[in-house]
């Protein structure tokens, strides 16, 4: 069992709230990617016997979602927004930064299992464009110098 | 003059005389009051059909269709593939777009999805319209973006309703340059293939596999053009309906593994239409031979029985005809493989140096077989080849059909229904294609709350999310969990007495004058309470049961509920479906023969010498020692049967004898249907008709009417389909489709004189290529394809609407069960048993894959086969003391490891049926302890 | 100039509590609503003051309404659910009120869900918006404390339960069926209309899906009344609007405005107008699935009736600038390259039409296009068009391709002749 019990409860609880236990799958996914990070093989099984589900059936909604992780990530994940408003001001050039300062193409791990760098859609933030998220915070106006200030020690590779 | 609306001249057969035999085409379409909805108030004024204008012309269509329904209906052409006349409509392929007008001044109309649309009476539209083409152009070509193209190695190829729709769209020029996606495969089992590169989502196989039939371990992962359809992680489908993906898919995604090891192109396939051997049902088959084996079974579509769907048993069961055990030479004990001349010398030396003979018929025999053996040994002396306990069954099964109140659905109907009661039996295992009609049973009151808001029925995305889990109830009782448990509204699990004691208790509660049922536990009495109230309450009620229990009383109760149901009715039949074992379990029945054990005593008392055994295997029927006897008792021992078991190998004589694809003859189902099939291609071997070793006549018609001179109860069999002098236009039909290749060439290898293509002096049928291309009548055709549609699609040219009724009748003729001479009359009780401490009762537990015997000499159904087990339930196995795969012996000799088996019901152990590694268990007849390592039998 | 929707508002971008909320006539609408009206006099209200729906499809919020069966044979359980999807390139506006103002929002709830007689509300929020769910959570808890949701609110015999539901990603989910099924635990595809939500929506219930900024109209009207909410605008279409820009300007941002402000006045007045050294070549008036539209367009009131007689959509109503340095062609491939990606796989045209569109533009600006390859994206702008597809996503992604084909064609064909490229324009 890799599901803690608070999980557990957590998972129940949002199911109860539903007409049928498999309308909380996304709730529960997010549950269970907390801390873990991403959802394995093990951990989709757990979760789809909770509700009552079939692993088939929850790995159908899974890996439908952006993100719900069906692979590894690091710690923290670096989704870089580079849908039109950032890419035209300067996403890209934040990316290659990223990669060269990590050490890492898009989808990859760094070494120390830190940081994911992944795109995501436009994160509704245009006008303070190019904007990216570093695990659950969202940083705005995003260049070279200010990525160095957001990752500081530990982007070093 | 590219994507002409293709009318065609598959009109209905012409009617002809009555005798079906003398030729004509006198199908009965089966009459029945489950019919389709009549129309509703939409349905045009006057009472006049609804009338559209298609480009110009106006045609009638049925009302509360949807507009793809009512054009391929009208027999005219458009392209689709998310749609599925069995699955409705979900408007994602977008392949079905016409153009729709406003009113009659509208000249630009707009496009909408046919499939999506419902028709309305006055309502214009237009197929040929430029831009209705050009859009369906534009989706094909957009579908083939990422299709590998790779149509010349790709078994789905000359059968392909991707390629037809291509053709038909005209989509011939490929402009699109990116790379194509490309997916990885997966292992789904021993029965299909899958290759997704050819996927072209159309969602019909999650659609089929999850929402038709219930399965849960297909599904639709990721997203966008990544969508990829397979299983969670690699392993066998585990739906027993998975084999139908192969026809559902409309290109290669899916395709038969069985099929690909010995594959050959559709138009090379030699067919013929057939009935699956495989259980009761009768679903209606087309087999495929080349070069002298058979190399696949898919669906023959039948608007009553089977529609468009097999079970997997039914699919892929065929190899036996092929397989390793199969009997190509007559052998006797003496002097080992006979030719064929020898043996028929031996065999007519035999019987005339009898001193009497008996014979002992089959289940999966035809009645022309059986009868021939009759014939053979006369009436008093012919004995039906099955169990003492399923013959009582089967008796009294036949007492109820004749004598009550009932009426035997089609599956067509069981579909219908409003409420249903599986008793005893797990139709899953052994009727699965009732089990698959069932599961949409359940599914009317879903369509009728729907309905409420004002969704049509077609529109299948939202009458699901309308009704949610809303069900239509479905009640099971049954000793072992089954299948159909997860749609059902209570499962109860009991022994057979327990079944039986609540049906009756059920048949008191619908109508007090059936005898009251004392001491029923009160959660029997709740449960008789409820479900007779849902099933008194329905418009439709249907009781599901059959010989699955082994248990006479079972099936009074059945009889029973039926009964009080219909004399609430005022005498109105109650539809039943009785489960029978085999595929003319019922028509043997009908035959009136005795019991086995009464052949033993005929040998046994030396009135007779000679036993002539008919595709029957007695090992499987009665226990060991009996069978030894009788055997060894007899002097003479003749076994006519197309596969070498256990009892052919003990016999004097074997005569090899032709497998369900060599043969023709009239099976019953169980749903009283007679049924005609017909040989796809010549016997293996020496291997030849059963009946032609049997008796003197040199043309089964001859041996049908016969029949069913000295039989009335057959009488009208001859109807079934048009006999051996039938002609179209003085042509026979031919097996083999008009591109069939190379038969010129076919034997160039062995000796370069073509062969006479053998004549077939039993059916209208021809082994040939040549002959009456339209016309046929339903019965008699072998294989479907109609101008433009080289798919299995094509069988909407042959039915009267889109999911219809075949054109010209569905085949077969009702001899039994109409409900007509029956009615309401009560059975006594059955003592209740005293429950017996210390002892588990046996009960039989059936297995799609490894009960029926002919399909396990399949090896992709072998494979899915159970290995021999003792189910008890975890509380009765701490009772005793038993785990998991502890060995205990059950009987002298047989040692089976036990199976926890969590619901099963208290106090009785399950063996599967009819595995062959596992002897003959003479089961739900008394109660055993079963034995521990070191213990003595008792 | 009233700016009902942003007046609570902090420059800082903290939320404001009930308490500041409340202050300034917060629950007021609210109050007023449950004391005095009937749900059909709720629902008359909203038709009356011709509030349109600001998810983008601008359909009329009374008239939405008014498809939910009412009355003692309706339904038991309705929804009412809050599209916070926001997943729209371009947009911005919907975070600004989640997290500026959430009272606002609960309360427009509140009403919306007395006038159809649900007992159920769901907020659908895009999962990265972290500190929006934080807010509302907080807000949530802070109004059921106070008795303004949960039972029997201010002893008005009306209860309603509203519960936050947190995305896991996919711009689908935006699309109001497809939202639907993704509230259930689906994948978000869409559904078919008929049958509408109204009738058979979330869980096959009755159900109304409104845009956060519509729902944050409402305590407003419902308090200052119709003729007040029709003057807030400088044209025939009533209310505010929040508009916003992205792009090459001074100060991007988002602003409340009297409907119908031009493009002009909010690019140049608000936006401090373009960067130095940039000129505006086009823009798309409402978001990425908007028609360009060019600088001779700007003097056009920004309302759903006059952007729409220009030939785009007023969408979302936050415009997004294309300047004389970024070549169109590169602009639309990140354009139909988000669609592509986000398409949810149901329907051949988008599924399969927007992967083609994408490897049409890639092979385009690499050099390797063909002559007849604008004519194929041009095609597949017909045949992805409005009512081929299952949804609106599809045509959305081609508004800009076809706008953009039809302004700077001469853009396209330059990539045609491969040396001009290289180091050319837009290096
Ligand atoms: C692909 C797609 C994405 C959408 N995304 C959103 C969204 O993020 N937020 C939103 O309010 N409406 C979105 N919509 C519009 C909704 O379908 C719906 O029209 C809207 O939520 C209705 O609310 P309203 O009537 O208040 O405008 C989207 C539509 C489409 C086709
Ligand atoms: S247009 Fe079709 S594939 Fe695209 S998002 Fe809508 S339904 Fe899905
Ligand atoms: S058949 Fe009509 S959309 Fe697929």
């Amino acid at each position: 069992m890799i599901l803690t019990p608070d999980k557990i409860q957590a998972i129940l609880q949002e199911a109860a709230h539903f007409p049928r236990p498999s309308a909380a799958a996304i709730e529960a996914l997010n549950i269970a990617q907390r801390g873990h990070g991403w959802i394995s093989d093990e951990l989709l099984k757990e979760v789809a016997e909770l509700l009552g589900m079939s692993p088939a059936d929850l790995d159908s909604v899974a890996t439908f979602y952006n993100l719900i992780y069906r692979r590894p990530v690091g710690k923290r994940v670096i989704h870089y927004c580079n849908s039109v408003s950032c890419w035209m001001l300067g996403a890209e050039d934040n990316r290659r930064y990223l990669s060269q300062k990590l050490g890492i193409g898009l989808g990859e791990t760094t070494g120390d299992g830190e940081y994911t760098l992944l795109p995501i859609v436009c994160l509704g933030a245009c006008d303070k464009a190019p904007v990216l998220m570093v695990g659950d915070e969202t940083h705005f106006n995003v260049d070279p110098a200010k990525l160095d200030d957001v990752l500081g020690e530990t982007g070093a590779p | 003059m590219p994507d002409k609306i293709v009318g065609n001249d598959f009109g209905p057969p012409k009617a002809g005389p009555k005798d079906g035999l003398q030729g004509g085409s006198p199908h009965k379409i089966v009459g029945n009051d489950f019919g389709p909805p009549k129309a509703g108030p939409e349905g045009g004024l006057h009472g006049r059909s609804p009338h559209i204008e298609i480009d110009g012309k106006s045609y009638p269509v049925k009302a509360g269709d949807n507009l793809l329904q009512a054009i391929l209906s009208l027999g005219l052409d458009l392209p689709y593939f998310c749609w599925h006349p069995a699955m409705g409509s979900v408007g994602a392929c977008r392949q079905c777009g016409v153009i729709q007008f406003k009113d009659t001044d509208d000249t630009q109309g707009r496009l909408v999805m046919a499939c999506m649309t419902p028709v309305a009476d006055g309502m214009r539209i237009s197929l040929q319209g430029e831009t209705a083409k050009g859009f369906r152009a534009g989706i094909l070509e957009l579908l083939m973006t990422n299709h590998p193209h790779d149509c010349p190695v790709c078994e789905e190829g000359g059968e392909c309703h991707l390629q037809d729709m291509t053709v038909m769209t005209g989509h011939t020029f490929r402009q699109y340059r990116g790379l194509k996606r490309t997916h990885r495969n997966q292992d789904l089992g021993p029965f299909i293939n899958h290759e997704m590169n050819r996927c072209i989502a159309c969602y019909r196989c999650v659609r089929y596999y999850q929402d038709y039939c219930g399965g849960d371990d297909l599904q639709v992962f990721a997203s966008h053009n990544h969508v990829y359809f397979g299983r969670h992680e690699d392993g066998a489908l585990e739906n027993e309906f998975s084999g139908n993906l192969v026809e559902v898919c409309p290109t290669g995604v899916f395709t038969d593994k069985t099929f690909s090891h010995h594959y050959s192109r559709k138009w090379d396939l030699q067919t013929a239409p057939s009935i699956c051997v495989h259980c009761g049902i009768g679903c209606n088959t087309s087999p495929g031979e080349r070069y002298g084996s058979l190399r696949r079974i898919v669906n023959r579509y039948h608007g009553e029985v089977n529609g468009y769907f097999l079970c997997d048993r039914g699919r892929f069961g065929y190899g036996f005809v092929n397989g390793p055990a199969r009997l190509h030479q007559a052998r006797s004990a003496e002097d080992g493989p006979l030719d064929a001349r020898t043996a028929a010398n031996r065999f007519t030396a035999t019987l005339k140096d009898a001193k009497g003979m008996i014979g002992i018929g089959s289940p999966r025999a035809s009645l022309e077989a059986n009868f021939a053996l009759r014939e053979l040994v006369g009436a008093e002396r012919f004995y039906a080849g099955i169990g003492a306990v399923e013959h009582g069954c089967l008796r009294t099964l036949l007492g109820i059909v004749r004598d009550f109140p009932v009426r035997l659905v089609s599956m067509r109907e069981a579909e219908r229904a409003d409420a249903v009661l599986v008793l005893g039996e797990d139709v899953t295992q052994t009727a699965p294609r009732l089990a698959l009609a069932l599961r949409q049973a359940v599914r009317n009151r879903a369509l009728a709350i729907a309905g409420d808001v004002g969704i049509p029925r077609w529109q299948d995305a939202a009458v699901r999310e309308a009704a949610q889990t809303e069900k239509s109830p479905l009640f099971v009782a049954s000793p072992a969990p089954t299948r159909l448990d997860e749609v059902a509204a209570r499962a109860c699990r009991a022994g057979p007495d327990a079944i039986a004691r609540l049906g009756f208790a059920i048949a008191h509660r619908i109508y007090p004058e059936a005898p009251a049922v004392a001491g029923l536990t009160p959660e029997h009495a709740a449960l008789a309470a409820e479900i007779a109230e849902a099933l008194a309450g329905a418009e439709r009620p249907l009781i599901a049961s059959g010989t699955g229990c082994l248990s006479e009383d079972v099936l009074r109760a059945a009889g029973q509920i039926a009964a009080a149901l219909a004399a609430k009715q005022q005498g109105q039949p109650t539809g039943v479906h009785f489960a029978v074992p085999e595929c003319n379990s019922l028509g043997l029945a009908m035959m009136e023969a005795q019991a086995l054990a009464h052949a033993c005593q005929a040998i046994e008392s030396g009135i007779a010498d000679t036993l002539v055994v008919l595709e029957n295997d007695l090992y499987r029927r009665a226990d060991k020692a009996a069978i030894d006897a009788l055997l060894e008792q007899a002097k003479q021992v003749i076994v006519i049967d197309h596969t070498l078991h256990e009892t052919a190998e003990r016999a004097d004589l074997a005569l090899p004898a032709a497998s369900f694809a060599e043969t023709e003859g009239t099976l019953v189902s169980s749903e009283g249907r007679a049924q005609r099939f017909f040989s796809a291609m010549q016997p293996a071997g020496d291997s030849r008709d059963a009946w032609r070793w049997l008796g003197p006549w040199t043309r089964i018609d001859d041996l049908t009417r016969a029949l069913t001179e000295l039989l009335p109860v057959f009488g009208e069999i001859t109807g079934c389909a048009p006999g051996a002098a039938f002609r179209i236009a003085g042509q026979k039909i031919p097996r083999q489709p008009h591109r069939y290749s190379g038969r010129t060439a076919m034997l160039a290898d062995i000796r370069i004189h073509e062969p006479k293509q053998p004549e077939d002096a039993d059916s209208a049928l021809a082994f040939s290529m040549e002959g009456a291309a339209n016309d046929r009548p339903p019965a008699l055709n072998p294989f479907v394809w109609a101008p433009g549609w080289n798919s299995n699609q094509s069988v909407g040219k042959f039915q009267d609407e889109a999911g219809g009724h075949l054109r010209g009748g569905d085949p077969g003729i009702r001899l039994i069960g109409d409900g007509g001479g029956g009615r309401a009359q009560w059975f006594e009780l059955p003592e209740a048993e005293a429950a017996s401490s210390d002892a588990l009762r046996l009960v039989p537990l059936y297995h799609i894959f490894g009960s029926d015997e002919t399909s396990m000499h399949s090896p992709a159904v072998a494979e899915r086969a159970p290995h021999p087990y003792l189910a008890v339930n975890p509380e009765d196995a701490v009772r005793y003391g038993l785990a998991e795969g502890e060995e205990v012996e059950l009987t002298t000799d047989v040692w089976l490891p036990v199976k926890l088996l969590p619901g099963l019901a208290a106090c009785v152990a399950g063996v599967p049926a009819g595995l062959p590694d596992l002897p003959f268990l003479e089961t739900a007849s008394r109660p055993r302890t079963p034995n521990k390592p070191g213990e003595n039998t008792p | 100039m009233d700016k009902p929707l942003t007046r609570n508002i902090k420059p800082d971008g903290s939320a404001a509590t009930l308490a500041e909320y409340r202050a300034k006539g917060g629950y007021e609408g609210l109050k007023k609503v449950l004391a005095e009206l009937a749900p059909l006099e709720v629902q008359q209200q909203v038709k009356d003051s011709g509030l349109r729906g600001r998810g983008g499809a601008g359909f009329p919020t009374g008239a939405k309404w008014s498809f939910v069966p009412m009355g003692e044979d309706a339904p038991k359980t309705k929804y009412l659910v809050v599209n916070g999807d926001e997943m729209e390139p371009g947009a911005f506006k919907d975070r600004l009120l989640l997290e500026g103002d959430p009272h606002q929002l609960i309360e427009g709830v509140l009403i919306a869900a007395y006038a159809i007689q649900a007992n159920i509300a769901y907020i659908f929020l895009r999962g990265e918006y972290r500190v929006a769910a934080e807010r509302l959570r907080r807000a949530i808890a802070e109004a059921t404390e106070k008795n303004l949701l949960g039972a029997n609110i201010l002893g008005s015999g009306f209860s309603l339960d509203l519960r936050l539901h947190t995305s896991a990603g996919r711009y689908i989910c935006g699309e109001e069926t497809a939202l639907l099924n993704s509230l259930e635990g689906k994948r978000a595809n869409p559904r078919a209309k008929p049958p509408f939500p109204q009738v058979s929506g979330l869980f096959g219930k009755p159900t109304i899906v409104n845009n956060v900024e519509t729902l944050c109209n409402l305590p407003h009207i419902l308090r200052n009344g119709v003729d007040w909410y029709k003057r807030l605008s400088r044209t025939g279409e009533p209310g505010t609007k929040i508009y916003g820009v992205s792009g090459r300007v001074k100060r991007p941002g988002a602003w409340e405005l009297p409907m119908g402000t031009t493009g002009r006045e909010i690019i140049e007045e608000h936006a401090g107008g373009m960067r130095d050294g940039y000129r505006l070549k086009g823009y798309m008036p409402g978001g990425a699935s908007t028609d360009f539209l060019l600088p001779e367009h700007l003097d056009i009131p920004m309302d759903y009736g006059s952007i729409g007689k220009a030939g785009s959509r007023l969408g979302t109503g936050t415009m997004i600038l294309l300047d004389d340095k970024t070549c169109p062609v590169q602009m639309v491939l990140n354009l139909e390259q988000f669609f592509a990606q986000e398409s949810c796989g149901w329907c051949t045209p988008c599924r399969d039409g927007l992967p083609w569109t994408v490897s049409l533009l890639e092979g385009l600006i690499a050099g390797r296009g063909r002559p007849e390859d604008i004519e194929t994206l041009q095609r597949l702008c017909g045949l992805l068009g409005p009512g081929n597809t299952f949804c609106a996503l599809a045509p959305g992604a081609m508004e800009p391709l076809q706008s953009a084909l039809k302004y700077f064609r001469a853009d396209f064909e330059r990539y045609l002749q491969p040396k001009k490229v290289s180091g050319g324009a837009y290096a």
